[in-house]
């Protein structure tokens, strides 16, 4: 955008490098200070590796209890709450529940139907859990905090996050059950009709910024309107459509409700997850939260800024909070719509998506780049790219929903004398 | 079985299910079998379904039932009238009341018993509340089985709490209330009751609206459900389906108008029908009925007379009716449900035979579900309504 960006180059420099801000890295340094200089490298690695794993691994932990919680609540039910802090009977809102779970989950058999294929049996939840962890490596925590920085690490992430769908085929056909086997065939139709509006929903970010790196294209969202608006891609009509055309298919993505057609429960008992149980169904549900929380990790450094505070004034907050809340903000989305929405049925699934979600998303992609010609215009003529640019959006939504729902309607019902 | 033999089965169903048919037939795929139930979440108890399968289409559906046989209509021969009276509360476990009052019926018809007109209201008002309940809990069934993960159906059961207490306080207990008796009813309801119902008939509308908001123009739930398990009126009648299931094809058959039993014909209320037979009319022909049901509550409640609640001259202990027959049937909330009784003047009925709604409702499942995909078939069941303790009885 060719608005003027009002400096507030004092407080940034001020804030950027403030002692919070510098707390994980400072934390770090002073962990392995006693290591030659040549070994540091290493445990440097190694400990973001640990800390990724713990800081997720809890999160995960935490939004099942949170999704249960809050699903209890839509539902006008408590949710866990009985579940005491062991030894003691202090319960704090169920809060060690997600332990219980653990325990629970660790300690019951593991059962392995007799005809099932045993390798690939064992190595479904194992795949899906590394390629998800895999994708936690480029996504920019805050402003010191990228695992790797790699120059094409919106690429990786997305070739890391397609490969998960792979596992859930190989639990469906490894189960020898019918179930099982419809859910694969449904996980595999869902993968190549969403993967498309997924990774089409982002090129244009990529062709604004100009790069590929997660944490170029989150310094590319820097600075602010007015010292109120940021710069943020979703405060763009084409970052906007992006966004939203992005959380639907990453809705599909993670398997989650309305799409949760490889587990719809009502249809096939668990889908791939039939014959599943003890810690390998725990591995199943990690990865499948794992997923939901690094797209939505991914989501906000495309889209919603990444680490960027919304104010100037709101700099005080060191980055990796910013980032939190806002993962947090997006998987209350997640969960709100869960308990909200019914499911949709396969053809209405894939329909959805080669019908109405690419062809949006490849109209919204020459939406973008219209946006980055456009960037010299100023003036009146910026109200003209706003007009223009929102129009190309609104239009082809209004038209192609309609198309989409046609045959649909309320009906009005008659009544015998 | 080929898949060139069912080429001609989607002629005639023109739906979107038949077009993902079309897709599949040209992959000509092996059929697979799979068997959904007696323990599978959506089957709504033990019911079981052989489906076979082309791809996730249904060429081919077997329904088997039986889990749940108590040998309960040679046990009503065993027993006396009265004692078959709790019995019929494990029918439809959803709906005791009205199947107190079909029996009531049978045998009030068959003894020539007369019964008070407070007693006749009570019934109305007791009927009524319980086909809110049903289709509440119907509704929210339906819609757990479109996939919404529990929001409808603990909304839908927050409401038939609120009438199950009703039931506990008059007749002491929450499902089976064995309630009604030959010539009236088993208590008579107090002051408090009444005005507890009044309350409840007050705020149910709001509870519809609430929940219709939520629902009935979802757009998912419209694309899953409209033109989805269509059902012709003429297979509906040849079927001898009843209830809104055969309203919701447009036949214009309630027995509260056709049979005008009790003293239905004095309250003033609509019958909705609808125009496609499909799973969307299905619900919407409930959630329609449910607010004609309040509009009798309303009038029954206002107009309940004083007087007793039991026919003073009528027997209960050593009732022996003259030998003879009879068949009384009511407006359920899953259609008609009806109990031939035939006496030789003994205690016990020499036989015992019920018509259930839900079973005689299902049998034209495999007829809805062709063409349609296995998602499909879980909420074309759901829209039957069925309870597998009348379907096994």
């Amino acid at each position: 955008m060719n608005l003027a960006v009002i400096p507030v180059a004092a407080s940034v420099s001020e804030w950027s490098d403030s002692f919070l801000e510098r707390l994980p890295l400072l934390a770090r340094d002073w962990m392995t200070s006693w290591l030659p200089e040549p070994w540091r490298w290493l445990v440097n690695s190694l400990l973001s590796i640990a800390v990724i794993l713990s800081v997720f691994g809890l999160l995960f932990a935490y939004v099942t209890l949170a999704e249960r919680k809050i699903l209890g609540r839509i539902q006008n039910r408590p949710g866990p709450n009985r579940t005491p802090i062991p030894f003691t009977k202090l319960r704090f809102f169920g809060l060690a529940q997600p332990f219980a779970d653990g325990v629970k989950s660790l300690t019951k058999e593991d059962v392995v139907p007799r005809g099932a294929d045993h390798l690939l049996h064992f190595l479904a939840p194992v795949v899906l859990l590394a390629f998800s962890i895999l994708t936690f490596a480029v996504i920019p925590y805050g402003r010191h905090l990228v695992p790797v920085e790699l120059n094409a690490g919106v690429l990786y992430f997305f070739a890391a996050g397609a490969a998960t769908e792979l596992a859930v085929f190989m639990a469906g056909w490894a189960s020898r059950n019918k179930y099982s086997l419809l859910a694969a065939m449904r996980a595999l139709a869902q993968l190549i009709s969403y993967e498309l509006p997924l990774l089409l929903a982002w090129v244009p970010v990529v062709l604004v910024a100009g790069t590929l790196s997660t944490t170029e294209i989150v310094a590319a969202q820097s600075g602010w309107q007015f010292n109120v608006i940021p710069h943020w891609y979703v405060f763009t009509p084409w970052g906007a459509a992006g966004f939203a055309i992005f959380m639907i298919a990453a809705l599909a993505e993670s398997n989650r409700s309305p799409f949760d057609l490889p587990e719809a429960e009502s249809e096939l008992i668990a889908g791939h997850l039939t014959e599943y149980s003890g810690f390998k169904y725990a591995l199943f549900f990690m990865a499948e939260y794992f997923g939901m929380i690094a797209l939505s990790g991914m989501a906000i450094t495309l889209f919603l800024g990444g680490w960027h505070a919304p104010s100037p004034y709101l700099e005080f907050i060191p980055s990796y909070v910013w980032f939190m809340g806002k993962l947090s903000a997006l998987l209350l989305g997640f969960i709100w719509i869960r308990a909200t929405f019914p499911r949709l049925r396969m053809d209405q699934l894939t329909r959805f998506a080669w019908k109405f979600l690419v062809p949006l998303a490849l109209i919204n992609l020459g939406n973008a780049a219209f946006w980055s010609l456009s960037l010299h215009w100023s003036g009146p003529l910026q109200i003209l790219r706003w007009l223009i640019s929102v129009l190309v959006v609104v239009g082809p939504f209004v038209l192609l929903g309609r198309k989409l729902s046609a045959g649909v309607a309320p009906r009005v019902y008659r009544y015998a004398v | 079985m080929s898949v060139s033999d069912l080429s001609g089965l989607n002629a005639e169903r023109a739906t979107p299910g038949a077009r993902v048919r079309e897709v599949h037939d040209s992959f000509h795929g092996d059929l697979l079998e799979v068997s959904m139930g007696p323990h599978h979440p959506s089957t709504h108890g033990v019911f079981r379904m052989i489906v076979t399968l082309d791809g996730e289409t249904i060429v081919k559906l077997k329904p088997v039932f039986g889990y749940l046989h108590r040998n309960h209509e040679k046990l009503g021969e065993t027993v006396t009238y009265l004692g078959s009276m709790p019995y019929t509360d494990r029918l439809d476990y959803l709906s005791s009341m009205t199947n107190n009052w079909a029996y009531a019926l049978a045998v009030e018809k068959l003894a020539g018993q007369a019964v008070p007109e407070r007693a006749e209201y009570v019934r109305v008002i007791l009927a009524e509340l319980t086909r809110l309940l049903n289709h509440t809990c119907l509704a929210g069934f339906l819609m757990q089985d479109c996939g919404c993960s529990g929001t409808p159906l603990m909304y839908a059961f927050r409401e038939r709490e609120y009438i199950l207490d009703l039931f506990e306080s008059l007749s002491g207990s929450r499902m089976m209330c064995n309630y009604q008796r030959f010539g009236g009813c088993r208590v008579d309801p107090s002051a408090d009751w009444l005005a507890g119902a009044q309350k409840l008939t007050d705020r149910y509308g709001t509870f519809l609206d609430e929940f219709e908001t939520l629902l009935t123009g979802n757009e998912i739930i419209m694309a899953r459900t409209q033109g989805v398990g269509k059902l012709s009126p003429e297979l509906a009648i040849s079927a001898g389906v009843t209830g809104p299931m055969l309203r919701a094809t447009g036949v214009n058959y309630d027995l509260r108008k056709v049979d005008a039993y009790g003293v239905y014909p004095r309250f003033d209320f609509r019958v909705p029908l609808g125009d496609h037979g499909d799973v969307y009319d299905r619900y919407m022909i409930r959630v329609l009925e449910m607010r004609e049901s309040i509009k009798i509550l309303q009038q029954a409640l206002a107009g309940l007379p004083a007087g007793p609640i039991m026919d003073p001259k009528a027997k209960l202990r050593s009732f022996r009716p003259k030998a003879g027959e009879a068949y009384g049937r009511i407006e359920g909330p899953k259609g008609e449900i009806g109990f031939y009784l035939l006496s030789d003047g003994s205690p016990n009925p020499y036989r015992y035979r019920i018509r259930p709604p839900s079973f005689i409702n299902l049998t034209v499942l495999e007829d809805m579900c062709l063409g349609h995909t296995v998602a499909d078939a879980v909420i074309i069941l759901g829209s039957v309504d069925i309870v597998l303790g009348e379907v096994d009885r």
